[in-house]
């Protein structure tokens, strides 16, 4: 049975220094924050590198797939419920995300997912995983 | 670090669970009334003053306004639930540097009837906002993640998280003032609505209006006083987050805690006669019996099944007021209500029926925040006074 209650989306804050990650959504993209100098990629977006604390950042584009890291149905007051996960996007890079489309019985830690985009509510795409 | 000169000498805990007709200073001021006048003392003796975030207003000063009194030490830290279990310490502390004499810590909250008006929880300037209400968390969810990863690291069940309110439950039978009485079973917890998978209604704690209030004195006061004091033997306190992405749900900040407060005490856990163990999901309890080092990470499972947590049966008696889980979670949080138990059984004071035979070494222990992000911990080794 798939989830079965439909979410909507408030429109994001979009503070500054995640701009770009939000522009990326809207193009069907999955950008990650990314350092020059360490390497490492980060979530949620900030102005400098939480690793190594520089600024010399970049949006690397992700190929839009992940595997779950943890999950829950989480049951809606009158029926229904809905996945709230955390999803590698990278290498030690989890995110808390939706996964919709899916079943939420047949779901499993390490499962595969790919990126998908959901509206806002003023139209401004939010990222969510379907499973691959 | 050596021991505190300074003492916990009153703990009072409100009576009641559902309080529309009352405000939320006003249940604040009611608990510090009981607490100092367990304590034998007055609020006018009362010159440090330690508060967490359900004090309405800014930081510690409407409430001290409010109770007309003039602390020459104040303290708001906030961390959520665990909050006074670290008031505690930072009391402790703040009354060894000579800061203060006589500490007043207070909680109060009113979740099931809040003021008209009340303030939502969003801030548009946290960070982290965008990438997280976004999803529509909830507070179970937040802990179910956890409990999710642990199920799939470990083996972990369903049945041996619901041996975990099945001992408050035999606990609360005892209390009078618990909001759920009834013992339990394994199988009505398994039974019972599902939340947030893995977590059933019955892995929840319960929301309650209350609150309740802790004092320390210096031990040359405590001295002085007709109620049995305890020693403050060792503490901790710790943060943990997402790391940037790096989120490692199988342990909490308890364990940085603990390590503190172990280390500070000399303590091991096989000494702790009794536990107060932040009990906001059964989860969370789990992960703190690992993190506390009563057993093997991995291993929370095997521990408390088959009544282990039960008083007078099992070899870690834990919340023997029943807990969040069955009596009392005071304004969503539980850490205030742990000190109180750990002090009843360490004067003895605690229901007959679950007092735990001569308890002379106790430890208390907070979560506050959310397990699934960021959470704040705090240890406390308590002993009875010699």
């Amino acid at each position: 049975m798939a989830e079965d209650h439909k979410m909507t989306y408030a429109d994001p804050w979009m503070l500054p220094e995640t701009k770009g990650f939000w522009e990326a959504l809207n193009e069907k993209k999955l950008v990650i924050r990314t350092c020059m100098d360490c390497g490492r990629g980060h979530h949620f977006p900030r102005a400098m590198c939480p690793h190594c604390y520089s600024d010399n950042l970049e949006w690397k584009e992700s190929d839009g797939t992940g595997t779950i890291y943890s999950f829950t149905a989480q049951q809606v007051k009158g029926g229904g419920k809905y996945v709230y996960a955390y999803v590698e996007i990278a290498d030690r890079v989890r995110a808390i995300t939706n996964i919709v489309d899916c079943d939420p019985e047949a779901l499993q830690i390490g499962q595969k997912v790919k990126a998908a985009f959901r509206p806002s509510a003023s139209g401004q795409n939010i990222l969510v995983f379907t499973p691959a | 670090m050596t021991a505190h000169d300074a003492r916990l000498v009153g703990a009072y805990e409100l009576p009641y669970r559902h309080a529309p007709d009352k405000s939320l200073a006003q249940m604040q001021a009611e608990a510090a009334l009981g607490a100092v006048a367990d304590a034998g003392l007055s609020l006018k003796d009362v010159d440090g003053f330690f508060c967490g975030g359900d004090t309405p207003g800014m930081g510690p000063m409407s409430l001290i306004e409010y109770l007309n009194i003039t602390p020459r030490h104040v303290d708001s830290t906030e961390t959520g639930g665990n909050s006074y279990v670290s008031h505690v310490a930072r009391a402790a502390r703040a009354i060894d540097a000579g800061l203060c004499d006589v500490a007043l810590i207070t909680l109060a909250g009113k979740p099931r009837t809040p003021a008209k008006g009340s303030r939502p929880m969003t801030d548009s300037n946290k960070p982290d906002q965008d990438f997280e209400l976004t999803y529509h968390p909830t507070v179970p969810a937040n802990y179910a993640l956890a409990a999710q990863r642990h199920m799939y690291e470990y083996g972990t069940t369903s049945e041996q998280l619901a041996w975990i309110k099945v001992a408050a439950s035999h606990h609360a039978q005892h209390n009078p003032h618990a909001l759920l009485r009834d013992v339990v079973t394994v199988e009505d917890v398994v039974n019972s609505p599902m939340v947030a998978t893995p977590l059933h209604r019955f892995d929840c704690c319960v929301i309650t209006d209350g609150g309740g209030a802790l004092i320390l004195a210096r031990s040359e006061i405590a001295k002085k006083l007709n109620r049995p004091s305890v020693k403050i033997l060792g503490t901790g306190e710790a943060v943990k987050h997402q790391g940037a992405g790096d989120i490692d749900l199988t342990f909490t900040a308890g364990k940085w805690a603990a390590e503190k407060a172990w280390k500070m005490s000399g303590c091991t856990p096989d000494q702790i006669q009794y536990a107060s163990i932040y009990d906001s999901f059964t989860i969370t309890v789990l992960l703190e019996i690992e993190d506390l080092g009563f057993c093997k990470p991995g291993h929370g499972g095997g521990f408390v099944a088959e009544g282990n947590l039960i008083s007078g049966k099992g070899k870690l008696p834990f919340n023997t007021d029943g807990g969040g889980l069955c009596s009392n979670h005071p304004g969503n949080r539980g850490g205030m209500t742990k000190v109180i138990e750990a002090v009843r059984q360490l004067r003895g004071e605690a229901h007959p029926a679950v007092q735990v035979p001569d308890c002379a070494l106790a430890l208390a222990h907070g979560t506050g925040g959310s397990l699934g992000t960021r959470h704040g911990a705090s240890t406390l080794i308590l002993a009875r006074e010699d």
